[in-house]
């Protein structure tokens, strides 16, 4: 039978009865299908942090290795092979396999939460968003465990990366997995734009989405822009190693500097996007422990985009010593050192909202305070590369290590373990131990301070970037042990919180809804949340629905117990873009197999390619092809219906 | 030079290096007040009123107290200074030091190959051009251009306490250049990323009075000497069938140029790319086991036997 075109939504209390009826449409599969098949934004948000932190581990797992050889000169643990293979793989680690996704897995879990909403806008994208990062970095690590992992650093410059120098297959693993990688992240960040316009509850207009929604959507804009340059970038150099297209090469009328263009155009506004969704994640729990809301909503909000903006205008400054003309240099110095105030407004909204509200000292409250000093050692380091002529001398030198882990460590890393401190509540019902939290925090803080903050003057006193030993008589030695011991207390630290976690996991103190008397929606629901999230889709009328009435801001107050009942079928309320007035029944896919069969379709497609067996690359097109199939299959209750509106329409209903 | 950390660039010894020197100290000030400053807020702002018991969270109420974004105005109007002054400084130090020097005292040609530095010295007629390694000599005072060839793949010079880096990429010709202001040898280093070897991959900037430099100019120009005993004659034949396929010796059969120029190696302070001292001893040893003192270098173990090894020895120290 074929349902109504349109249908008004019911409207009522949420109530225990309801709830029973939404947990029958929502609840997975248990078991092993259960577990392959899901479209729960909050299982796969789980996944990508867990999968994240794996990879973070064993990056830093790579680093204190190579910290063994660099902790004294002309050591031998490590062959000069072995030893630039580990650099690279631990830069492509960081930087790709743990970073954004680590954050992807923030905001996959937070955004449905935080908005009043049932899940993500497409919640088969989102799982295979997850199956393809996860392959594609098994891909990568199965090129490294077979003695074929990147070995020209993350940036891979050509000539080097070609095949001329790089024979093996190192660099085909890499390329290919590159690009592999970025189909995951294109299609995370095309499901955060949709589901940041249309998923929000009726009420939550632009102007009140929580802070996480702009870190996130800008940093997702961005890699929609720029990863497919980055993508670009690796396909051709696989055509150039493997077919012998001369994009790169000199001699026949290519340009080896198109490489440093288009990974740079990718690689700098990817540096923000790594860290803005970070930032963002400070701003929504350093006002919670402050006890007041974030200094300056607005403008911190609209300098998160100002700084994506301006970070597009910024790559050249990777490249201020490849012999560009002074005219182009300077417009690009230019834009670096006007970064700055962009980032300037979110130190000065933090360091405002602590000294105008009461600081309750929490694990993730100190996480989030150091963040603070981090982000401006790491801030005024980059100031300095911005300006060319210094820039000249500090470039590729140690000061410019010890710059990036400021900034990825300090704006990534620390808002990462505070915002597990503070969300772990809502992820397991179950609070992390303050005590062991304290110890945790301090000691990861000396310990990168130790190893990190010395590593600017190892900068200054020349040392370069990416070497395998040095000599003893270079003045070194000193900070190089200081900067090993430090990483060795780092990794202590991270032991510590992996033990709090695991802790905390079992014997951890219960959470309730709202353990940190925070303001926004995901704590207004249990802990954990049932797999609806909400009984009813609330109705919100200011930014801080929980903190209304202590607040002057709210003229009308929200109604998070009443609203839309949306239980006839998997559904969600969709809502217009800037006002989020309800506009549209969103009809939500069952758990299904299809993204787990395209992602091993895909996988067995790479690993045609990458082998050169055209046999397997039809296989896993035909694979995917019978997935992507299945995916689309139609399927009746995937009709989407506009909600017929309970007034006579004021305009023309727009269909979709 | 600073003999502690030779290639620190918190000193200069030349013009280019030198102009950009105050703007370097201006901006690791700045940036170590502004830390400074922030911290210092960050822990007052923390410790005035702060709440120690974490569970006390539900009782601490809710406020909003005004004047948080005259925090904003009055912080970027500060940060707005250092900036502005940092742009302009940036501006003209870039126009002062970018170009090269428009009438060169001398012009070298650069071409730095995996992992070792290739030096050509231009001359008004060819037979004034010659060929070196790994060892630069300049005369003081006066502006040096250094053309930089890409050789294989791309590397960077850099001679801290004179210049800034400057990329050599393969098709294109990069222009860098040099003025020390005293005699001295200083640290030249690759900087860019560039395979297994790129850690030992420096070289030596040796700044001289205008005389040295010409008497150095004479004697890199002349040809090997002849061989004029036995052994010595053993060792050059030695020389030519397993050296000359790469290196020159000019004079002699050994005419490779895909690896440093041999012709006055012992002119010169270090080997192996400023690797390992240069003295019978280390040659020796980098003859045979290049493989175990450089992993991955292009020169492979020798191998020379009993006999070879004294005579080719004793034949390379002529080559002074």
């Amino acid at each position: 039978m074929r349902a109504p075109d349109f249908r008004v939504p019911a409207v009522g209390p949420d109530n225990p009865e309801h709830q029973a009826r939404l947990l029958e449409l929502w609840e997975g599969e248990p078991g092993l299908k259960g577990f392959l098949s899901t479209v729960d934004h909050k299982k796969i948000g789980i996944r990508y942090i867990v999968t994240a932190f794996i990879l973070l581990v064993l990056g830093g797992i790579e680093s204190l290795v190579m910290r063994w050889q660099l902790a004294s000169p002309n050591a031998h643990v490590l062959t000069p092979d072995q030893y630039n293979v580990l650099f690279s793989t631990h830069g492509m680690t960081m930087i790709f396999l743990y970073a954004s996704p680590i954050l992807s897995g923030f905001s996959n879990y937070l955004w449905p939460l935080m908005f009043g909403s049932r899940d993500m806008a497409f919640p088969r994208l989102n799982a295979l968003s997850y199956w393809i990062y996860l392959a594609s970095a098994i891909f990568l690590y199965v090129g490294f465990l077979t003695g074929n992992g990147p070995n020209d650093g993350w940036f891979n410059y050509v000539p080097y990366a070609t095949r001329d120098y790089n024979p093996g297959l190192n660099q085909d693993f890499y390329s290919l997995g590159m690009v592999f990688l970025g189909t995951s992240t294109t299609m995370g960040a095309a499901n955060f734009i949709v589901t940041a316009f249309r998923t929000r509850c009726p009420g939550m207009s632009i102007n009140r989405v929580p802070m996480l929604l702009w870190g996130t959507l800008t940093a997702n804009v961005a890699n929609l822009l720029v990863v497919p340059a980055v993508s670009l970038a690796f396909f051709l150099l696989w055509l150039e190693r493997q077919f012998g297209t001369h994009f790169f090469d000199h001699s026949n009328g290519g340009q080896p500097l198109l490489w440093q263009h288009l990974f740079w155009m990718f690689g700098h506004p990817w540096v923000y996007a790594i860290v803005l969704p970070a930032m963002s994640m400070v701003s929504e729990g350093l006002p919670v422990f402050c006890r007041r809301p974030l200094v300056g909503y607005s403008v911190v909000a609209l300098s998160t985009v100002a700084t994506m903006i301006l970070g597009f205008g910024v790559w050249v400054h990777h490249m201020f010593a490849t012999g560009l003309p002074g005219l182009g240099l300077s417009f690009f110095s230019g834009a670096s050192i006007a970064i700055v105030f962009p980032s300037a407004v979110a130190i000065f909204a933090w360091l405002a909202t602590i000294w105008l509200g009461r600081p309750v000292i929490t694990t993730a409250f100190l996480y989030f305070a150091s963040m603070i000093l981090m982000f401006v050692i790491g801030g005024v380091s980059g100031f300095m590369t911005a300006s060319v002529p210094v820039d000249w001398q500090l470039t590729d030198t140690y000061f410019v290590v010890a710059h990036i882990h400021y900034v990825l460590i300090g704006i990534n890393v620390f808002p990462v373990l505070g915002a597990v401190y503070y969300w772990f509540p809502k992820m397991t019902g179950r609070l992390m131990d303050e005590r062991l939290g304290r110890w945790n925090f301090w000691i990861t803080f000396i310990g990168f301070n130790l190893a990190f903050l010395p590593m600017h003057l190892t900068g200054l006193f020349g040392m370069p970037r990416r070497v395998y030993t040095y000599g003893p008589d270079m003045g070194w030695n000193t900070l190089n042990m200081i900067t090993t011991i430090g990483s060795f207390v780092l990794a202590l630290g991270v032991l510590l919180f992996i033990v709090n976690v695991v802790k905390s996991l079992r014997t951890g103190a219960a959470a309730g809804a709202n353990p940190w008397d925070a303001a926004t929606l995901e704590w207004s629901i249990p802990s954990p949340p049932p797999p609806y999230n909400f009984g009813v889709i609330p109705i919100v009328a200011s930014r801080h629905p929980l903190w209304e009435g202590r607040l002057t801001e709210a003229t009308a107050t929200s109604s998070l117990d009443r609203g839309f009942l949306l239980d006839e079928g998997k559904e969600t309320m969709g809502t217009s873009a800037l006002d989020a007035e309800p506009n549209m029944i969103l009809e939500m896919p069952e758990d299904t197999l299809a993204p787990l069969l395209l992602t091993v379709g895909v996988s067995i497609l790479f690993v045609g390619l990458l082998l050169k067996l055209w046999t397997a690359v039809a296989a896993g097109a035909v694979v995917a092809a019978v997935a992507i199939v299945m995916w689309l299959w139609p399927r009746a209750q995937l009709r989407e219906r506009e909600p017929e509106p309970a007034q006579p329409p004021q305009r023309e209903p727009r269909h979709a | 030079m600073s003999s502690t950390t030779p290639l620190s660039y918190l000193s200069a010894a030349g013009d280019r290096a030198g102009t950009i020197l105050p703007l370097t100290w201006f901006t690791l000030i700045v940036s170590i007040v502004v830390c400074v400053v922030i911290a210092v807020l960050l822990y007052v702002g923390v410790s005035r009123r702060r709440v120690r018991q974490t569970a006390q969270i539900q009782q601490v109420p809710v406020t909003q107290a005004p004047g948080g974004l005259r925090w904003i105005s009055v912080g970027l109007a500060i940060s707005a200074v250092p900036l502005v002054i940092t742009l302009v400084w940036t501006l003209s130090a870039l126009a002062a030091t970018s170009g090269p020097p428009a009438h060169p005292g001398l012009t070298i040609d650069v071409t730095p190959h995996q992992w070792w530095w290739d030096i050509q010295y231009e001359g008004e007629r060819p037979s004034d051009i010659f060929n070196t390694a790994n060892e630069i000599h300049i005369p003081v005072g006066v502006p040096v251009l250094v053309r930089l060839h890409g050789g294989d793949v791309i590397h960077s010079f850099w001679v801290p306490q004179l210049s800034g880096k400057t990329d050599a990429i393969p098709g294109q010709i990069n222009l860098s250049w040099l003025e020390a202001s005293t005699p001295g040898r200083y640290r030249g280093q690759c900087q860019e990323y560039c395979g297994a070897e790129h850690a030992n991959m420096g070289f030596e900037v040796v700044a001289q009075t205008p005389d040295d430099f010409r008497r150095w100019r004479a004697d890199q120009l002349s040809p090997a000497p002849p061989a004029n005993t036995a052994a010595l004659q053993h060792g050059q034949e030695v020389v030519e069938f397993r050296c000359g396929l790469c290196h020159q010796v000019r004079g002699t059969g050994a005419g490779g140029r895909a690896a440093p120029d041999l012709t006055h190696i012992m002119s010169r302070r270090m080997l192996a790319a400023a690797t390992l001292p240069n003295n019978p001893g280390t040659l020796v040893a980098w003859i045979q086991t290049s493989q175990e003192l450089k992993p991955g270098t292009l020169m492979p173990d020798q191998f020379l036997t009993a006999t070879e090894l004294p005579d080719v020895q004793a034949y390379l120290e002529t080559l002074k």
